[in-house]
């Protein structure tokens, strides 16, 4: 027989039935919660997107702090040492008496010349320990510019001995030096040139999304024929076009100019896109309504709905720029040396019997912009999937 | 728990009838932080040739009951218990342990039980003709070449009573009707003669006639074929015209089973009685027993003249004449001060057009709104921005959707204050406490003001949206489907606020509705209209009992009459034009 359930003696209940999942912790009431809570809640749930973003600020970290974190400063040259492979880090020593103590150390290299190609080679000399501390006193720099200092946070114990992880250059150059000095400039040319696409992009996207009609229709035409340019052949005739006599500093910030003048444009399409979808929705004709000028409606109610979403497009938009940085450099007419930037780096690696022989030359550098790269892209899809916290 | 005797001894009766039962099925959902029992112990039967409503505020876990004795579970969710039965002639099918993509279920869904959704639009493909949509379901299920099935896909076309239906089979979704891509759904599920029939809430996105035929139609196909239906609805109007038995849900629940009478006329759960009272309560004109009592004055405060907008009608860039529409055509009316007047018609009958256009939001195309406040008359349509401005603060707006009218990005007190800031006529201390004192006016919690609108219900949120309408002391609110969004208990507690807000403030309501029974409980006169153009404009009681025009007459007879002994809707008066 079949029972009926029916539970009409029972008041109606006041909630749909559920059973917590973790019983110890009560769920946390979100209702003042604001919207970067609820955006940080949603993109913590992202694990790729948190280790991403791990990475890049190890990389920042790396770039703001590069003098003291390089072994070495990334001019300084040795010639006995040109191409020289990576050399391993141990950490314990066999002492004459058999004992093995710790000791941070490299092993030195004994250099041998073939007479017959005059092409050196290295062996790695087990002999011969160079000791290796932490905090050592070394080639002197100027930290950021601004004050002298000699420290470095891991090299050579003795100021003359050699230490090179990576492996050196042609011209016997510390690579670790210089692909932690090369950070610095790779990472910061891409967060300057965002910044200026960010600035045209958001101010004639908003323009055009906000004001629709002519407005629109010239900023998106002229869009259209800026990214309508094939990119190298442009970069190439304005680079070439920079004077030899420029500082490399001034010729950074051109590149960067120059890079960021044709990134704007998704920027723009972008945040246009989203004030018309803004500008249709209840809350803002509300804001309207409620008597609130053009620029009150734009500035308190759509511009803070945007923000998220900019703050992914722009995370979105960084990799291009260092990508672009790095195109540049490695075709020769980007940032030239003393500046050293991961494209820099990669030019060095142009011909095959670097990429024969001494192949560290272009991993390192590579590596970098590769993880870099793919690193702000998983952090940006993260954050554009945790940009809008309220949709079901 | 309950049995009641006599409903055992119908059921012992009956049982050779029965084609499917659920028994003891619960379904469990892993949310983030909590398993949700989307339903618990439910049991139901399904019997040949009979319908079984299962009706339910939302949330109530109606619809993926519904799903679930297709198996179609999303992907958090799970049968935690209970069994789902199909009678078979080689013995009991239990759909709840058969493999999700087993071919048996395949064969099941759309085989043996057939599905009609919500949204017609959605639920059939943009690309592909009707035809081919039904066409493939066909095959799916038969050994038949192309050339029967189309045949077959024609006779189905006809016997949802699609006018010329060889014609028809080659159309595309976006040439039906909503009306129509329902029947063609409808048709759809058909194809392969199920014995059962789910329809979730097939009508809700329809209109009031739109619905009246659909039902009418589901009924006539459900009994000539005897199939079993199980009708998915919130609507205890469209419950008293087409159930023969009744389910009330209630958070997962089935708080209540019986007989339609049974339910309708003695409801034993508290549950069902507050369904009902709120249903019946909005068959009444609410209005008329709060009025004050003194007659409305005759002081107009509002008045339309001759109201057009016309879609469209510009020359394209290439010189050619490009389609136009009119959306509202030639409509005059007077606002008296303190009156309730509603705008009733179906959709595309021009009625949010023009309330629009009362505020300009939308440029009427030719005509004057002239506004009657303390001051001189205010011609609205030849204002200048200030001067609009000044208009807005006295004619506020009350919005549909309470998710999408408040911004999720502000809290409650900077909501309800934007307008009181932008008059700039309070700040700081005063600000906050004349939020507070709207928040309390609207039947919220004052404390509650530093939340977001995420925290509120959908009722909460548009109390919300009320609050921020009656910040500067307003003449006029325009609600524009207000209480569209809302579960019929809410809707209720809505309109009784505005009632009840008005008794203590001078206001006067527009209030814009496809819902008669709303506008009938809300207003002292309604205006009809249809196709642009205001039909029938008349007392509330009027229109409702004693409409005069063709048009009036058929959309009230069509709207369902939550009594199942006088069913209205299934001898409702057509109207052709």
């Amino acid at each position: 027989m079949m029972t009926v359930h029916t539970f009409i003696d029972e008041e109606p209940e006041t909630g749909p039935s559920t059973t917590p999942l973790k019983p110890s912790k009560a769920t946390s009431d979100m209702g003042d919660a604001n919207q970067w809570t609820l955006i940080w809640y949603k993109f913590s749930r992202n694990k790729l997107a948190v280790v991403s973003g791990f990475v890049i600020l190890f990389f920042c970290l790396v770039g703001l702090f590069a003098e003291v974190l390089a072994p070495s400063v990334p001019d300084a040259s040795r010639p006995q040492f040109t191409n020289a492979p990576p050399q391993n880090l141990g950490f314990f020593v066999t002492d004459a008496d058999g004992s093995s103590r710790f000791q941070l150390h490299v092993t030195g290299y004994t250099m041998e010349v073939d007479p017959a190609s005059l092409r050196r080679s290295y062996v790695v000399d087990p002999e011969q320990i160079v000791p290796v501390g932490l905090f050592v006193q070394g080639a002197p720099y100027k930290m950021w510019g601004l004050f002298d200092a000699n420290i470095h946070l891991l090299g050579p114990v003795n100021h003359d001995d050699t230490m090179y992880l990576l492996g050196t250059d042609r011209l016997g150059r510390d690579l670790l030096s210089r692909l932690i000095h090369g950070t610095r400039i790779s990472m910061s040319i891409g967060l300057v040139g965002v910044s200026i696409s960010l600035v045209l992009g958001v101010i004639l996207g908003a323009l055009s999304g906000f004001y629709g009609g002519v407005v629109d229709t010239v900023i998106q035409r002229v869009i259209e024929v800026i990214s309508s340019m094939p990119t190298i052949p442009l970069w190439l005739g304005l680079a070439a076009a920079i004077p030899l006599t420029w500082s490399p500093l001034m010729v950074y910030f051109i590149i960067t100019l120059i890079v960021s003048l044709f990134g704007w444009t998704g920027l723009a399409r972008e945040v246009r896109g989203r004030f018309f979808a803004l500008r249709g929705e209840d809350f803002v004709t509300a804001a309207k309504l409620d008597g609130s000028s053009e620029r009150r409606v734009i500035f308190r109610h759509i511009l803070p709905s945007l923000t998220s979403h900019i703050l992914a497009v722009v995370t979105l938009a960084l990799p291009t720029m260092i990508v672009a940085e790095t195109a540049l450099s490695f075709l020769g007419i980007g940032l030239k040396a003393p500046i050293v930037s991961w494209g820099v780096l990669l030019q060095e690696a142009q011909n095959v019997r670097t990429i024969a022989n001494a192949s560290w030359q272009l991993v390192w550098p590579a590596g970098a912009v590769v993880v870099t790269v793919l690193a702000y892209n998983f952090l940006g899809d993260g954050l554009r999937d945790a940009a809008d916290p309220y949709e079901a | 728990m309950l049995t009641s005797p006599e409903m055992t001894a119908r059921t012992a009766d009956l049982d050779e009838d029965v084609v499917l039962e659920v028994q003891d099925l619960s379904l469990d959902f892993r949310l983030r932080t909590e398993v949700l029992h989307a339903a618990r112990n439910v049991n139901l039967k399904l019997r040949r040739g009979k319908t079984l409503c299962l009706v339910g505020e939302s949330g109530s876990g109606k619809s993926v009951t519904a799903r679930a004795l297709m198996h179609i579970i999303d992907r958090n969710g799970a049968i935690a218990g209970g069994r789902i039965l199909l009678k078979d002639q080689k013995g009991d099918i239990d759909i709840a342990t058969l493999d999700e993509r087993g071919k048996e279920l395949l064969s099941i869904r759309g085989g043996r039980i057939g599905l009609i959704f919500q949204e017609p639009m959605s639920s059939l493909s943009p690309v592909h003709t009707i035809g081919s949509q039904i066409i493939e379901a066909v095959r799916l299920h038969s050994r038949m070449n192309k050339s029967e099935a189309r045949e077959r896909t024609i006779d189905l076309l006809r016997q949802v009573e699609i006018p010329n239906p060889d014609k028809m089979v080659d159309r595309y979704t976006f040439e039906f009707s909503g009306g129509m891509r329902q029947r063609a759904m409808i048709a759809m599920a058909l194809a392969s003669d199920p014995d059962i029939l789910i329809a979730d809430e097939p009508t809700t996105a329809l209109d009031v006639t739109t619905q009246a035929e659909i039902l009418d139609l589901i009924k006539r196909l459900q009994e000539s074929r005897s199939m079993a239906m199980l009708l998915i609805t919130h609507d205890m109007g469209v419950v008293a015209e087409v159930a023969d038995e009744v389910a009330v849900m209630h958070f997962g629940r089935i708080v209540e089973f019986g007989s339609v009478d049974e339910i309708f006329y003695t409801p034993k759960h508290a549950y069902t009685q507050r369904l009902l009272d709120s249903t019946v309560k909005l068959e009444q004109n609410r209005r008329a027993a709060t009025r004050v009592e003194t007659p409305v004055g005759q002081e107009i405060i509002l008045s339309a003249r001759n109201l057009t907008k016309v879609y469209g009608a510009t020359k394209g860039w290439l010189g050619g004449k490009s389609f136009a529409l009119k959306a509202v055509d030639d409509v005059s009316f007077d606002l008296r001060a303190g009156e309730n007047l509603g705008i009733v018609g179906e959709s595309g009958s021009g009625k949010t057009t023009l309330g629009r256009m009362l505020l300009r939001t939308v440029e009427p195309t030719s005509g004057d709104v002239t506004f009657f406040g303390q001051e001189a008359p205010v011609e609205v349509t030849g204002l200048s921005k200030r001067g609009l401005r000044d208009f807005h603060r006295q004619v506020r707006l009350v919005f549909q959707d309470p998710f999408a009218s408040l911004n999720p990005r502000m809290t409650v007190r900077d909501i309800v204050g934007d307008p009181l800031v932008v008059a700039s006529t309070l700040s700081g201390k005063a600000l906050d406490d004349r939020v507070a004192e709207l928040l309390e006016l609207v039947g919220l919690d004052p404390a509650m003001r530093e939340r977001y609108p995420h925290a509120f219900s959908g009722g909460q949120r548009q109390r919300i949206g009320i609050a921020r309408a009656l910040a500067l002391d307003p003449r006029i609110i325009i609600a524009d489907e207000a209480t569209a969004a809302l579960d019929v208990s809410i809707r209720a507690q809505i309109l009784d606020l505005l009632l009840s807000i008005q008794k203590r403030l001078d206001l006067s309501f527009i209030f814009i509705s496809h819902d008669i029974s709303v506008v009938r409980y809300f207003c002292d006169r309604v205006a009809v209209m249809h196709r642009g153009k205001l039909v029938e404009l008349g007392t509330a009681e009027q229109i409702c009992t004693a409409p005069r025009e063709a048009y009036t007459k058929s959309l009230i007879s069509a709207v369902p009459n939550p009594d199942p002994r006088n069913k209205r809707m299934m001898h409702r008066t057509r109207f052709r034009a």
